[in-house]
């Protein structure tokens, strides 16, 4: 089973849910998704190790064969390349290295070469494998490694990925092809206006879901009375706990300091098995 | 000679759009004969590379000059390559800052004026 943790607002808690759940139920792994700023590795004292590079296609253009028809610039969704007159201009950053214009080329003028954007690293422990990835800095799209990382569930039978934060590709690329997704936010106006945007495009993507309340207490009920409304399943709230937020930050999950938290995400676990059926 | 005004309209006494590759239309203005046309920029709204986008649309109307705000990297390293010459600086309406090409008094720059995504009014994708 794959579950994805994500939020709209940054910073409501999906690390803090994604490692305790992780941590709580038996033969789980975690994979985080969040390649501008992956985090969960705090909660471990194993260091990370490099376990590969990932890279994506980068056209190179032979400009003896060219023959300046424009198509691979017509083709080119992200306008990496402009062909003024007799003259081809490829703009790097702006490719996203789909392989479209080296097909579309009709003279065979355009060969690959692969540029490598991020690497890919495993940590965590014994019972929990953690895996994350590194959008090299200057690289402007990581969802390729997001990709990758996708493709490494099943080594255990539950994966539990850490989405990174709002609703753009990265986010979008997190939630989907997952069986269930738990939005996380926290009950403030902030909190929901970002959850309002995150639950337009799960709707979009199709993924089933449901809202996890973190730091309750703080805020008002206008989240709860917004799940409500829409028919969305409020799976848990988490207090605004002083004890947790200690643990936090010392790198101890709150399940291991603290008992009844991982019964509550041993619960929490069993009510998303039983909507996933 | 064709030289192009970025405009907000398709009129000559339209507002220059003080963007290049984000504007609304191009002007192509032929200097020789007076004739007008308002192109449409398709690639206004485009997600990212707008600029090399706009100088390839510009390319294909044959204009030889562009007249604008202000212009980012992209664009000028691609209209460089198109041989098209870049006037910045460009404000009022169409009509007026052709007359001041025409007499001379707008002069060409030799490096781009802005940085990337300069035209997407605060929203950096």
């Amino acid at each position: 089973m794959k579950i994805t943790v994500a939020s709209g607002k940054g910073g409501t808690g999906k690390t803090t849910i994604a490692v305790n759940l992780a941590l709580s139920v038996e033969d789980a792994m975690l994979i985080d998704c969040d390649v501008e700023g992956p985090n969960s590795h705090i909660f471990f004292k194993e260091p990370m190790v490099k376990l590969k590079d990932v890279s994506i296609p980068t056209p190179r253009f032979d400009l003896d064969i060219c023959t300046y028809c424009g198509k691979c610039s017509d083709f080119c969704q992200y306008n990496a390349i402009s062909v003024v007159q007799d003259k081809l201009l490829f703009f790097e950053e702006l490719c996203h290295g789909c392989g479209g214009c080296r097909i579309i080329c009709p003279v065979n003028a355009i060969s690959e070469e692969e540029h490598i954007i991020g690497t890919i690293e495993k940590g965590g422990e014994e019972e929990l494998p953690l895996y994350h990835g590194r959008l090299n800095i200057g690289e402007p799209f990581g969802v390729p490694i997001i990709r990758e990382l996708k493709g490494l569930a099943g080594e255990r039978p539950i994966t539990i990925f850490d989405s990174p934060p709002g609703t753009a590709c990265p986010a979008v690329e997190t939630m989907r092809d997952v069986d269930f997704c738990i939005l996380v936010t926290e009950p403030t106006p902030f909190g929901l206006h970002d959850l309002k945007l995150s639950v337009d495009v799960i709707r979009e993507i199709g993924t089933p879901f449901g809202v996890i309340v973190n730091r309750d207490g703080i805020g008002d009920d206008r989240v709860e009375s917004y799940c409500e409304r829409e028919n969305i399943p409020l799976l848990a709230r988490i207090p605004n706990d002083l004890e947790i937020a200690r643990l936090y930050s010392e790198g101890i999950p709150m399940v291991k300091g603290i008992p009844r938290y991982g019964e509550m995400f041993r619960e929490l676990f069993e009510r998303i098995r039983g909507l996933v059926r | 000679m064709k030289v192009a005004v970025t405009s907000k309209g398709k009129e000559p006494g339209s507002e220059v759009d003080p963007r290049f590759g984000r504007c609304r239309y191009f002007a192509i203005i032929d200097t020789d004969t007076g004739g007008f046309e308002a192109v449409e920029n398709e690639g206004a709204l485009a997600a990212g590379g707008a600029g090399p986008q706009a100088s390839q649309t510009l390319s294909r109307t044959g204009a030889r000059g562009v007249i604008s705000g202000s212009v980012g990297p992209k664009a000028f390293e691609a209209l460089k390559a198109a041989g098209i010459e870049i006037i910045t600086g460009g404000a009022g309406t169409v009509e007026e800052v052709v007359k001041k090409y025409m007499k001379g008094e707008l002069k060409p720059v030799t490096s781009h004026s802005v940085d990337s995504h300069s035209g997407m009014g605060g929203r950096r994708g």
